[in-house]
């Protein structure tokens, strides 16, 4: 049902846990739907240093939160915002149809994260003026 | 890792030796089709009514009463479909649970487009038809009852007696979906007044693709599959000789081991319930805690989701089977978890551990202690779990 790659970032999550003084914190999901994922990030002079997840959910939503954070590290603000949820698909060689809103969790996490950062600074980034981290992913 | 442990008997089982030994020969020895003349013809002829007299020897019931079909789905199909259809004229109401399988409620589904009216019965914390509802939704239209004898997912036993008593009373039919129970529970089709009654082979160490249908004498059906004069005339297409061998052996090793199997089974399945309660907090036991099948275990774990569970027992070499949404592929979780009044993101944790005859008391053990490893694991990763840490 799964890539070999998807197995290897649930059997072997990078980056599971908590930042503390996280410069921007993001939760996005609902627990009615079965997952929630929590995005930490650690930005000094506009570059993402550490990045850090928790999330509750499936296979694929652990995995695609490990490979979102992997994506980010290193990354400028403006290239995080690059990362979109079918690149984080194509990283892990694809999920399942039913499984494609876990990668689009994982874009909202690290949105939430950076609006969190956005706001906390009293600064704009560009692409999130209209993003919701609240907005519901699924198609009910 | 070379262990395989397999605690998912609900979903299937494997067909026991002496069950395959007799059926073998039905492959390429007495391979002849039960409708010829000739002695090969006749040899897989004798062969289907033995194995007839075995399953309706297992029920209490005649042998003209037991009609072999392709498994417990069209069981459920033809008797839903088949008193709906032959009793029209009497009346166009049906009546069955919001927990029975998809066989059945896809079916009342179907039978609602054509026009039958179809009430779904709420159960209890523990899984359990309301009876005074049941009594309260007889209607002078009703025709049918169909409550399944125990829950494939919560393992919680229905009071099949008493629902038989009401539907006799009433004169309407009585069919119970006994495929999870057929082979564990001790059954009676007289004693119980069942009219019809579904079962399959492949979960009590039979073969896949293979069931039957009891259905009393003279209850007015029509047929599902048109054809042939097979089953009498009520179920056309050659039939899977192999199969129904395989059917009659396994179910009569099952009832001639019934309490011995049964005592085994409920240990273990009580010594598994147990230790996971003593050994993994925020954890809740699904369906009935004394009235459900031998060798079900149900539980809960909070804060954690269930596909995830599932990968991470099959890490380590075991199988087992979760209501959560993800393996059901659709987005919501199982509609049982939610009619015994789940919320959504507790039944996302479900857990369905299903022992049988080959499990031991050291896999029980096994799977224990890999349990709690892997739900403090995934705990770990869950923002859920870390609240609950915060408010205490």
């Amino acid at each position: 049902m799964y890539s070999e790659k998807v197995m290897d970032h649930f059997r072997n999550p990078r980056n599971v846990g908590e930042i503390e003084n996280a410069d921007g914190i993001g939760e996005v999901g609902n627990p009615r739907c079965g997952d929630i994922m929590k995005m930490y990030l650690k930005i000094e002079n506009g570059v993402i240093v550490d990045a850090k997840f928790k999330t509750f959910g499936c296979g694929s939503a652990i995995a695609s939160s490990s490979m979102a954070t992997e994506m980010i590290k290193g990354k400028t603000i403006e290239e995080a915002m690059q990362v979109t949820n079918k690149a984080v698909a194509e990283a892990l060689d694809g999920l399942p149809p039913i499984k494609m809103h876990c990668s689009v969790l994982a874009e909202q996490a690290i949105k939430a994260a950076l609006l969190d950062y956005s706001k906390k600074n009293n600064i704009q980034i560009k692409g999130l003026e209209n993003f919701n981290p609240d907005e519901d992913v699924h198609e009910h | 890792m070379n262990r395989y442990i397999y605690m998912d008997n609900s979903a299937t089982t494997q067909v026991k030796q002496e069950v395959l030994d007799e059926m073998l020969p039905y492959f390429n020895i007495n391979y002849g089709n039960p409708s010829s003349i000739y002695t090969l013809g006749s040899k897989s002829k004798n062969a289907i009514e033995i194995a007839r007299e075995r399953v309706a020897k297992a029920i209490g019931a005649n042998t003209n009463e037991i009609f072999f079909t392709a498994g417990g789905s069209e069981s459920d199909n033809w008797a839903l479909k088949g008193i709906a259809y032959a009793n029209r004229k009497k009346g166009n109401h049906i009546i069955t649970s919001k927990i029975e399988h998809h066989a059945i409620l896809h079916t009342c589904q179907y039978l609602e487009k054509e026009g039958f009216k179809v009430t779904y019965l709420d159960v209890d914390k523990y899984g359990t038809v309301d009876l005074e509802q049941l009594k309260n939704s007889i209607t002078d239209d009703t025709i049918l009852i169909s409550i399944m004898f125990a829950n494939n997912e919560i393992g919680t036993i229905q009071p099949i007696k008493e629902i038989g008593r009401i539907a006799k009373e009433k004169g309407i039919y009585f069919h119970t979906d006994a495929v999870q129970a057929i082979g564990h529970v001790k059954i009676d089709v007289d004693d119980l007044n069942i009219d019809l009654l579904s079962m399959s082979a492949h979960k009590f160490y039979g073969p896949k693709g293979v069931g039957a249908l009891y259905i009393r004498k003279g209850v007015k059906i029509d047929s599902l599959i048109a054809g042939g004069a097979q089953e009498r005339n009520r179920r056309a297409g050659t039939e899977n000789v192999p199969g129904i061998v395989g059917m009659g052996k396994a179910i009569e090793l099952a009832y001639e081991n019934l309490e011995e199997s049964n005592a085994k089974l409920i240990k273990l399945r009580d010594r598994m319930i147990s230790k996971i309660f003593d050994r993994i907090d925020y954890v809740r036991l699904n369906g009935h805690p004394t009235n459900r099948l031998p060798g079900n275990v149900n539980v809960c774990f909070e804060f954690i989701e269930g596909e995830s569970l599932l990968l991470s027992l099959d890490m380590e070499g075991i199988a087992a089977s979760s209501g959560s949404a993800c393996t059901s592929g659709s987005l919501e979780p199982s509609h049982v978890l939610l009619a015994i009044g789940l919320p959504h993101e507790i039944a996302h944790g479900s857990l369905r551990l299903s022992l049988g005859d080959f499990n031991t008391e050291e896999e029980v053990d096994y799977v224990v202690d890999k349990l709690v490893e892997i739900v403090s694991r995934l705990r770990a990763m869950s923002p859920l779990y870390e609240k609950i840490k915060e408010v205490k």
